[in-house]
């Protein structure tokens, strides 16, 4: 197990080696310098410019400079606010993104397992209709747009919820419904298919024959083995959720990385849009890397091999 | 039921209690299991599928009951109809009456046929590495049984489960307990089945196909101690197997299936020496002799088993059969009564008035 | 429970043979209400997304400041004007006619992704599942990074590196939004593709080809490949609402079509500023972008579900 755990652990080292260098590749095949403005600055005032950012040195200098400062998890000066780092505006912006997707997680996990489950126990009979009926909706229905339903719904029409900032309970509702609404769903697709699958194997029926009650075949014997498969899904739903994270934050005027990296877009500040970029992508990896440490505790044959 | 036995026996003086009052119950000559025209269909999308269709027999105290047949003939359904087992949907028992050591199974409670099962009957699955679960361990398994009918603590219940171990030929089982199902080898998985089966001392344990996944090297041995250990503790055994061999190797008595219905029944020593069926004659001389001549082809039966949907009232059989005439396609024959007591078959051909002496 | 199919009494017979996996998955997918429903929805989307701009009356980035400047200058909710039957946004531009050209760029970019997909995906699985070896393992660590990297955040990465290029602002940036989405989807159907080689290749039916001279090509190409087109179609079909949404979340960051072209996710984000008090300049969009997923979504399934009816419910 400790192999394994530690065979993972490795793999990550060129999973950030590859994303940083993408990154920077592709921040640096733009054409056109980060100074580009409607108004172009005069030539003198780029130079500068380039020197004080350490832009006239080569390439390859460059990004070692870069991936050194980074590992040293700093990320340099900001190109768009002169007068910050990337690391002061990012690290306001850290811990609301973090918080927003752990809730969302836990919901996504805690309504979706069960949801799973209720439906897959109810096999066509009227669980299984309504379950699935809101697994495809959900599906169907990306973050942006059930956010837009929600706010139409919930705070303009009903009042209840306000639509923007973040501050206190009544504002995390709504981004968290919204940014959940579609790993909700994958998560009770993937656990109902895995359930209706497990129903079928042989080693229930071993169970039924040895006579063990019916809620204890359904606990011990079918939920963990239906589990197994849906955390190897974990991985995918983490990166969507990562991803849709910070069109949520945008949407809801939350005030994390996410519409940090939006604006950063706009505005063209390469330092913090690779900071961003590497920030999110190391966490997708090291979101699947526990993915897999956890498939490996509940699958014993994956530990033993 | 019986009396339950003192835990202060030792396992050994237990199970010759046990023994003896299921000999002393045979002794009254009442049987352990009576089944009645037992009948379970399977409704499908392109019909009724009769795969068990009135099938009655019946197995005493101790003895062991082959039931042969090739793939598709019902006897994995008869198995699992005897305990309640069928799926459903699609299937549903639809008549007939399993009566059990003089209770109907058919007509208790679901909770009431829960608790007599893996305690009273225990099951032998085909398949070993897919009957166990991947994700306990094979001690849990075995203790699962025990713990729920015979309310041990659980250092008793995993005393007993190293006993069984013991008792199936697992060495060094007390280390073994917390090891998972993937790390044995098929016959080692096999005999866990088998001490599953035996878990709670039950009086009758279906065995469906036992060694059919296995190497032919380890199939005598399954089916030697499935054999050691039914003696020892007086269980009843019915055997589902489509190997003759094996039959005649374990059996007392043997029925012959066909297409859901028993064609032929009666002692191992009869229904091998003298069956008294044509399909039973062409199962016999399909089997491969030591004295066969080299190069010569294997005898089969030729053609397939008829689709159990819409199935006509004629000798199920008559298709197939050699010695087929009118009469077979008119009317289905009945199972009557053969030469020797106990013996008795459906055929028209070798009945009383057939054309076949 | 074995089933011959057989009819009784028969006397020698030989199985029914299968008319057709083709036949009996359209018969499938006959019954399949929800893939209809989603068939039909994408009939219309396509529909709309062809023939659409060219039928609506008014062009999408005409502004009738007439209409706006009677209604207080401000934009004139649904169903209220015959003119303009589903409102009009600020700039006093016909709703309709915008989400019709929104549906001109979803359907162009979902198709033209796929097809750039296939053309990637199809070659590359087909190389590596048929050589085997070293080849298929470094083509198969190659995607393993591209999977460890996230999609969305690389087709961003991508979109901006390169917008301002001539590439970037050709058919107001819409080829840049097909290359980048197509690069990060190929890795599946290229999977799928180099699946079935891999198995099929050891199989007799190809020994027995190759013993009769059939060069390697064909062999791929006529015997190999059409066995895959199953599981591709169901792929291709699932990809295409990954393609819609990736689109529209580029535009509503900001990236790919470029105004004044429309796309439903220009849409909302022009309009969520105001979805307090405007509310239906993001809300039919999005009606437009979920209707649109679950179509798709719902005849891919439908797709999957007909040809093999024993995936049901799996993935």
């Amino acid at each position: 197990m400790l192999g394994f755990v530690i065979r993972r652990i490795l793999w990550l080292i060129p999973v950030l080696f590859v994303v940083s260098l993408i990154t920077f590749t592709l921040m640096h095949a733009v054409p056109g310098g980060p100074w580009d403005r409607e108004k172009p600055l005069n030539a003198g005032t780029v130079l500068r410019l380039n020197e004080i950012y350490g832009l006239d040195k080569p390439i390859w200098q460059q990004y070692i400079n870069w991936f050194g400062g980074m590992l040293q998890l700093d990320f340099g000066p900001s190109y768009q606010y002169r007068d910050r780092g990337v690391n002061d505006i990012l690290g306001k912006g850290w811990p609301v993104t973090v918080q927003l997707g752990v809730m969302t997680f836990i919901v996504a996990v805690g309504v979706g397992i069960p949801l799973g489950i209720f439906a897959a126990l109810g096999h066509n009979r009227w669980p299984d209709y309504v379950a699935t009926t809101i697994s495809m909706v959900g599906i169907a229905t990306p973050s942006f747009v059930l956010a837009i339903l929600l706010i139409v719904i919930f705070s303009v029409g009903l009042n209840w919820f306000p639509a923007r900032g973040w501050k206190g309970p009544d504002t995390w509702v709504l981004p968290v419904i919204a940014l959940s609404g579609y790993q909700i769903a994958q998560i009770a697709r993937y656990t109902r298919a895995s359930m209706l699958e497990v129903t079928r194997k042989d080693y229930v029926r071993t169970a039924h024959s040895k006579g063990v009650r019916a809620t204890a075949v359904v606990v011990r014997h079918m939920i963990r083995n239906a589990l197994i498969p849906v955390v190897t899904i974990l991985g995918p739903i983490f990166a969507f959720l990562v991803t849709g994270s910070f069109i949520i934050e945008n949407f809801f005027g939350i005030p994390g990385i996410g519409r940090l990296y939006i604006v950063a877009i706009g505005g063209r500040d390469y330092s913090m849009i690779m900071a961003t970029t590497v920030i999110y992508a190391f966490a997708v990896a090291f979101l699947n890397f526990i993915v897999d440490i956890l498939y490996a505790y509940i699958d014993p044959r994956i530990r033993y091999s | 039921m019986e009396e339950a036995v003192s835990l202060e026996l030792t396992p050994d003086e237990a199970a010759r209690i046990t023994r003896e009052q299921r000999e002393n119950k045979a002794a009254r000559s009442k049987n352990l299991l009576e089944v009645k025209n037992l009948s379970t269909h399977f409704f499908t999308p392109d019909g009724v599928v009769r795969a068990v269709d009135d099938v009655s027999f019946e197995l005493g105290y101790g003895e062991t009951l082959g039931l042969v047949g090739e793939s598709g003939c019902g006897k994995s359904v008869t198995a699992l109809s005897l305990t309640r087992l069928v799926p459903n949907p699609p299937g549903k028992i639809v008549a007939g009456s399993v009566v059990f050591d003089g209770v109907d199974l058919l007509k208790l409670s679901d909770d009431g046929m829960r608790k007599l099962r893996g305690k009273e009957i225990g099951f032998i699955f085909q398949d070993p590495l897919t009957s166990l679960n991947p994700t306990l361990t094979i001690g849990f398994q075995i203790a699962e049984a025990i713990r729920q009918h015979m309310g041990l603590s659980k250092k008793a219940s995993y005393d007993r489960v190293v006993e069984l171990l013991g008792k199936v030929g697992i060495p060094r089982a007390r280390d073994r307990l917390g090891d998972y199902p993937h790390q044995f080898s098929g016959g080692m998985r096999q005999r866990v089945m088998i001490a599953i089966a035996l878990s709670c001392d039950p009086k009758l344990i279906l065995a469906d196909e036992p060694t059919t996944a296995l190497d032919v090297t380890i199939q005598a041995q399954i089916l030697e101690l499935i054999s050691v250990l039914s003696d020892e503790f007086g269980t009843a055994v019915l055997l589902i197997t489509h190997d003759l061999g094996i039959a005649a190797g374990m059996c007392d008595r043997v029925n012959v299936m066909y297409a859901g219905r028993i064609v032929e029944t009666g002692s191992v020593d009869v229904i091998f020496e003298k069956p008294r069926m044509p399909y039973a004659w062409g199962l016999l001389d399909s089997l491969p002799r030591l004295d066969d001549v080299r190069g010569e082809r294997l005898r089969t039966i030729e053609g397939l088993p008829p689709l159990l949907i819409n199935v006509p009232d004629a000798c199920r059989f008559n298709p197939r059969c050699n010695f087929a005439r009118d009469a077979c396609r008119d009317h289905e024959p009945e199972l009557t009564q053969r030469d020797e007591p106990g013996h008795l078959a459906r055929c028209w051909a070798t009945d009383k008035g057939g054309w076949i002496a | 429970m074995a089933t011959q199919t057989r009819s009784l009494p028969g006397v020698a017979a030989t199985a029914r043979r299968s008319e057709g996996v083709w036949r009996d998955a359209f018969g499938r997918l006959r019954k399949n209400k929800l893939a209809l429903l989603g068939a039909l929805g994408v009939f219309l989307l396509l529909f709309a997304g062809v023939f659409g701009p060219l039928l609506a009356p008014l062009k999408y980035q005409a502004q009738d400041l007439v209409a706006i400047g009677l209604n207080n200058n401000e934009p004139i909710p649904p169903f209220q004007s015959m003119v303009h039957p589903l409102g009009t946004d600020q700039l006093g531009r016909d709703i309709l006619s915008r989400l019709l050209d929104g549906a001109q760029v979803s359907m162009t970019v979902a198709f033209v992704v796929q097809l750039v997909v296939l053309f990637i995906g199809v070659p590359l699985g087909a190389i590596a599942g048929w050589f085997g070896g070293r080849i298929d393992t470094y083509l198969m660590r190659i995607t393993d990074i591209f999977y460890a990297f996230p999609d969305l955040l690389f087709i961003i990465l991508l979109s901006i590196a390169f917008r301002e290029t001539a590439f970037g602002r050709a058919l107001n940036g819409v080829l840049l939004v097909f290359v980048a989405i197509g690069l990060t989807s190929w890795v599946t159907v290229a999977r799928l593709i180099r699946g079935q080689l891999l198995s099929l290749k050891e199989t007799e039916f190809v020994e027995a080809a190759r013993a009769i001279g059939v060069s390697d090509r064909n062999i791929v190409t006529r015997h190999l490949l059409p066995n895959a087109i199953g599981p591709v179609i169901v792929a291709v079909t699932l990809g295409i609402p990954t393609a819609i949404l990736a689109e529209a979340t580029l535009a509503y960051i900001g990236i790919g079509v470029q105004p004044p072209r429309a796309s439903w996710g220009t849409l909302i984000a022009e309009g969520q500023g105001f979805i307090r008090s405007y509310p239906w300049l993001t809300l039919f969009p999005g009606i437009m972008i979920a209707t649109a997923l679950m179509s798709f979504t719902f005849l891919g399934d439908g797709l999957r579900d007909a040809l093999d009816p024993k995936l049901k419910g799996k993935q």
